[in-house]
């Protein structure tokens, strides 16, 4: 009996450490406001389900300033405006990659809504921005064509 | 732990540009190795940061952020002398902060 005991526990404890391994567990209080099921969306309609956004409505407010052809898809750099009166988040999706989602960036008071970053790009596709103000899903969505791709090369 | 970061952050006209520039891999989990094995996914989850000890910024990335990730933002407010902080957690658990002068 005893010895049983003691297999369920150590089964049990090889379970948490392959979750821990997998990245499972929140370690600490940052990581556990990670958006695991919106960071695995396969569907840009996936993602934008898990952070709230049923609907979007096209807006010319935000805008996307990147170039038209990305020589190379490891590294295309994108820049996100948001013209919209109380943007909170902008969020940037790349349409053909594996996960959808490549960021959200949370607008608080003491930023312009304003960011840059540099994403991966698996094809040509579109990336589209959705910037959350009011309650309110606002998008642009721009087409980058890949001369080469970046995600496994 | 993971190599520094460098960050600019120059005041001009009451808003601080901040341009960072991290060193990290940001592994996607899809590639494979030589061997046909599948390199597990390795990036960075969290980026926030802070001017003078307060929050301003906070982001979510997923593996579609490329390698050695760059980053630019612009904070309302700050001045020359200011400090920026910024931080980041991996999905490992991993994480770095690194600080500079505003500009």
């Amino acid at each position: 009996m005893i010895d049983i005991e003691r297999r369920r526990a150590l089964k049990a404890g090889g379970i948490l450490a392959a979750f821990a391994a997998a990245g499972l567990l929140p370690a600490g209080r940052a990581r556990a406001a990670w958006n695991k099921a919106a960071f695995e969306g396969k569907t840009v309609q996936e993602a934008l389900a898990s952070i709230g956004a049923s609907t979007t409505a096209a807006s010319d407010d935000v805008q996307i300033i990147a170039s038209d052809i990305a020589e190379n898809g490891a590294v295309v750099p994108v820049q996100v405006v948001s013209r919209v009166p109380g943007t909170t988040q902008i969020v940037l999706f790349v349409e053909k990659n594996p996960n959808v989602l490549a960021g959200i960036f949370d607008i608080g008071p003491d930023i312009a809504a304003d960011v840059t970053t540099r994403i991966k790009m698996m094809q040509t596709s579109n990336v589209a921005a959705v910037v959350k103000a009011d309650g309110r899903f606002l998008a642009s969505i721009k087409e980058i064509k890949v001369t080469l791709g970046g995600c496994g090369g | 732990m993971a190599n520094p970061m460098r960050i600019r952050a120059a005041a001009k006209d009451g808003i601080t540009e901040v341009r960072v520039l991290m060193n990290h891999e940001m592994e996607t989990g899809q590639r494979r190795d030589a061997s046909g094995a599948i390199v597990p996914a390795w990036f960075i989850q969290e980026v926030s940061a802070r001017l003078n000890d307060k929050d301003v910024m906070s982001a979510q990335w997923g593996p579609s952020i490329a390698k050695n990730p760059y980053f630019a933002f612009k904070i309302k407010g700050g001045k020359a002398g200011d400090t920026v902080s910024v931080t980041w957690v991996d999905n490992r658990g991993d994480t770095r902060t690194d600080n500079a002068k505003v500009t």
